[in-house]
């Protein structure tokens, strides 16, 4: 495929062109919040943090990680997430 | 043709797989003697060819042959002192070219004739290749760049264009293509699509309707389908946020059908026909893309049902005495013509007893009592689907489409008492207001029958309406192609 595909709009163009992130949640309170670690060194003492704030705001917390930061989230991992929360931060960065 | 009078600037376009301009090719360098001051030549497909030509000009991208219209080479062009076509002919004659040129001795060891060929502009699928390349400005909708790491058919989806089946990729050539499958003009409006009431061109659709899969020869019924949509008395908003199982089905009837190789045979109904699925699936991709009518958005249907996807099918129309849906609606058996219904899943009535048409016709009657609900009458409109071997039983006890509805119409008369609410021990019913009235299952002109389908199975269907139907939500309309 050519990196120059392009193609022609089929919508009524009432949205811009780029692809929109999805919604995004209105408040906390009430919401489940993942939190993933993509198990890089100090990234459990950043997201307890993290979590911390959250309850504050009274969203609930689930914990996850990633088996390694090297490759990317098994699909079980991400079906998991997505089924069980409302929206996930994900710890990037040692 | 004029014959030349005074110099002139001439244009010569050939190309090297021409055997008549493999012909000329010897005695271009003699044209510039004469009247003609100067000769460019442009050639469509190798550009070492003609041999020694001082003004040799590379038409490979076909632009002079596109703006000049060139349709057959050699074509021989004389310009006005402007630089304007003056006239031009076409092919090898040898008289014609030496009073064209003024040149009298002009080809003379030449054959006296040989016919041209098609232009290279003229091959399959080249004007809108053409056209993309030096028209650009006839899409305006805009492009949607895909980064190199994408995959063109998960960026579809990606994107929402999908009703969750896989989309053709709309490229500008496809969409192209499809325009030049109608006669309009794609910055042609036909109308405002609900939801949310935009401007429809005709591009739009050809673009929704590359999505569903259609063929170019598809695309007249496409447009014809959403303009008949669009009609008030359709009601296509209302029938798009209803809770109801409804959405439109489509109905084709005359030429068109066969045409384009429609299904009105075995599996109507069903899967497998290019045509029938994809021009059903085109009107529900313009009102989910256009008009931005999503499930869970604005449609808010409880279950839909599977024809959200497609519902398109062709009459039978093999009994020249049996009227068709588009004559019942007052056109005629050589007009093409789509029919939009406002109707839910297909419902079976099995009959595999009935000789005689009575007892034909009882019997469909019963079955019909299912629409909606057996209790409520008078709400939902129906189509009744007669297969073929039950519109034979019709035909050979002497029964016309209206001796069958007349029949219908008065097995389904009921007593009001029968139907109201807590009759028979059951809460759902008509109002009260009913109890001393005799009623009928259909309002006048709400139930439409139409046959399709293979010629083995005593096998007819019934196609439940929205229960909004009439002047109050929608009615059947049929739009003439």
């Amino acid at each position: 495929m050519s990196s120059q595909t392009s193609l022609l709009d089929p919508t009524a163009e009432l949205q811009p062109s780029e692809r929109q992130l999805l919604p995004r949640l209105s408040s906390l309170a009430g919401a489940t919040i993942g939190l993933l670690d993509i198990s890089k060194p100090r990234g459990k003492e950043f997201l307890d943090e993290v979590e911390k704030f959250l309850i504050d705001a009274g969203a609930t917390v689930k914990r996850y990680a990633k088996p390694t930061f090297a490759r990317i989230a098994p699909l079980e991992l991400t079906q998991k997430i997505s089924t069980e929360c409302d929206a996930v931060i994900e710890g990037l960065a040692d | 043709m004029n014959q030349s009078t005074s110099s002139s600037s001439y244009a010569l376009v050939v190309k090297k797989d021409c055997p008549t301009c493999a012909l000329i090719e010897p005695m271009i360098n003699n044209l510039t003697e004469g009247s003609v001051t100067s000769l460019t030549v442009y050639v469509q497909d190798d550009a070492s060819f003609p041999k020694n030509v001082a003004n040799l000009i590379d038409d490979t991208q076909l632009e002079f042959s596109y703006k000049n219209t060139i349709e057959i080479v050699p074509t021989l062009i004389r310009l006005n002192s402007d630089g304007k076509e003056e006239s031009r002919i076409v092919g090898w004659d040898k008289q014609q070219w030496q009073e064209f040129t003024g040149i009298n001795d002009l080809g003379a060891k030449l054959i006296d004739f040989k016919p041209g060929c098609g232009s290279k502009t003229q091959d399959p699928g080249m004007e809108e290749v053409l056209a993309l390349r030096f028209d650009t400005h006839l899409l305006k909708a805009r492009k949607i760049e895909l980064a190199e790491s994408e995959d063109i058919m998960e960026a579809c989806f990606d994107r929402g264009w999908s009703d969750g089946l896989p989309v053709v990729p709309p490229t500008a050539l496809r969409v192209m293509r499809m325009i030049n499958g109608s006669e309009r003009e794609a910055d042609e409006v036909i109308g405002r699509v609900p939801p949310d009431y935009v401007p429809c061109s005709i591009e739009k659709l050809a673009i929704n309707a590359v999505m569903a899969g259609c063929k170019p020869e598809y695309f007249p019924l496409v447009i014809a389908s959403v303009e008949a949509a669009l009609q008030d008395r359709f009601c296509m908003h209302g029938l798009l946020c209803t809770t109801y199982f409804s959405s439109p089905v489509m109905v084709v009837s005359g030429p068109i059908a066969k045409q384009i190789g429609m299904n009105s045979g075995v599996n109507a109904l069903g899967q497998g026909n290019r045509a029938n699925a994809t021009i059903g699936r085109a009107l529900q991709l313009v009102i989910r893309n256009i008009g931005g009518g999503v499930p869970g958005g604005i449609d808010r249907a409880t279950m839909g049902n599977p024809g959200k996807y497609t519902y398109c099918f062709a009459e039978d129309e093999s009994d020249e005495d049996w009227a068709s849906l588009a004559m019942d609606r007052g056109f005629q058996r050589n007009d093409s013509v789509v029919s939009l219904f406002a109707g839910d899943g297909l419902q079976p009535i099995l009959d595999q007893q009935s000789r005689e048409p009575a007892s034909l016709a009882k019997s469909m009657a019963q079955s019909l009592r299912s629409v909606a609900n057996t209790k409520i009458f008078g709400l939902a409109d129906a189509i009744l689907v007669i297969c073929p071997e039950h519109r034979r039983v019709f035909r050979q006890g002497g029964w016309s489409k209206s001796d069958v509805k007349e029949a219908l119409y008065k097995e389904l008369l009921t007593p009001g008492a029968e139907l109201v609410r807590g009759a028979n021990g059951i809460a759902e019913g008509m109002p009260d207001k009913f109890k001393e009235k005799m009623l009928n299952k259909f309002r006048d002109d709400g139930l439409h029958l139409v046959t399709t389908g293979g010629t083995a199975g005593l096998f007819s269907a019934i196609i439940s309406g929205w229960v909004a139907s009439g002047e109050r939500g929608s009615q059947i309309v049929s739009q003439k192609l």
